[in-house]
């Protein structure tokens, strides 16, 4: 049982067609050393990696982040809508609400771990169970 | 050679209608000050795009209809998907009242976003929803029209992503800006706005 604890994988179902799809989770750091989120991997898509969206002023901007992100001991990293998400790119195949998609995580310290993410609705936001649209700046 | 070309096109496209959305931004940030001086500068204008619901979509076709209108893209994980879910579930729950109501998705990704594509991705939505695209030049020319900033943004492997405005236009019966609404607004001020859009209002 290693140190990483994850809540409420979760992936926006997909419009008809999408080439693209967000996922979002919450990993908390139960050890006592820094943690480091390296690189992700799913079947359903060519590619995945995080991205983070930023929205000011009106403007919708989306990066990939530039290095791997940390999780200190004790700490929690958040993938949600309004900040970072994995982003899926070159889908394979359309994604249903109630679906379940596996994915390989790799770490720098806690290596590979699978983690599946249930898909929720077109209007979903995640962590699911989060429910909250993310605040902007008017 | 030739990638390199058109991302300097593209810049060279953006460069004009950033100065134009630096501008449009910042009154827009200022609340209902900032609508009234876009309608003072005469937000939106004509335009002729091709339709997902067949042909050719053009301003002319909208008048006397209220409208709302937002620039968005199809490889868009987040943003663009939940102002769809949005404008569909307010369209919704304005049931026949709302039935005037166009909602436009204007592509600015018009490389990517083929009229087919439009409506197979828009057909997981509210039908009163109309996906337009054009060709890239017809795209800077409304989006300049809406004071919409987009750019592309190059990603690894030669894939890009679209920086863009993500305001919702209302547009009244006289084709004049009403309003705005952004991403995270609640269901009922947008839906107070929508009201006041339609006629027994």
């Amino acid at each position: 049982m290693g140190s990483l604890r994850f809540r409420a994988p979760g992936i926006r179902a997909t419009p008809k067609g999408a080439a693209v799809a967000g996922g979002y989770f919450a990993v908390t750091n139960l050890g006592t050393e820094p943690d480091r989120l390296v690189s992700i991997a799913s079947e359903i898509a060519s590619s995945a990696e995080v991205h983070e969206m930023n929205m000011s002023g009106g403007m919708m901007t989306m990066r990939p982040v530039d290095k791997p992100l940390e999780i200190k001991p004790g700490g929690t990293l958040e993938l949600k809508p309004g900040g970072y998400h994995v982003m899926f790119t070159e889908l394979r195949h359309g994604l249903k609400e109630g679906d379940k998609v596996k994915a390989t995580l790799v770490f720098e310290k806690a290596g590979k771990i699978d983690i599946e993410f249930l898909v929720g609705g077109l209007a979903a936001v995640g962590p699911a169970g989060g429910g909250q649209m993310p605040k902007h700046k008017m | 050679m030739l990638k390199r070309i058109r991302i300097v096109l593209w810049v060279a496209c953006a460069i004009p209608i950033l100065a134009l959305v630096a501008v449009g931004v910042m009154e827009l940030t200022q609340g209902s000050e900032g609508v009234r001086s876009l309608q003072a500068s005469g937000i939106g204008g004509p335009f002729r795009l091709a339709s997902s619901a067949g042909g050719d979509l053009s301003s002319e076709d909208l008048r006397g209809k209220p409208f709302i209108v937002f620039f968005g893209f199809t490889r868009c994980p987040e943003v663009c998907p939940t102002t769809l879910a949005d404008i569909s579930s307010w369209l919704d729950a304005l049931g026949p009242d709302g039935k005037e109501i166009r909602a436009l998705m204007i592509s600015i990704d018009p490389e990517r976003d083929s009229v087919a594509s439009l409506k197979d991705y828009l057909s997981s939505f509210n039908e009163q929803i109309i996906g337009l695209t054009g060709t890239p030049a017809q795209i800077a020319e409304v989006a300049k029209a809406y004071r919409v900033y987009y750019a592309k943004h190059p990603l690894k492997g030669g894939d890009y992503t679209m920086d863009h405005s993500a305001l919702i236009y209302l547009m009244d019966r006289q084709g004049k800006l009403a309003g705005t609404l952004t991403y995270g607004d609640k269901a009922e001020d947008a839906l107070a706005k929508l009201r006041r859009l339609l006629p027994s209002a």
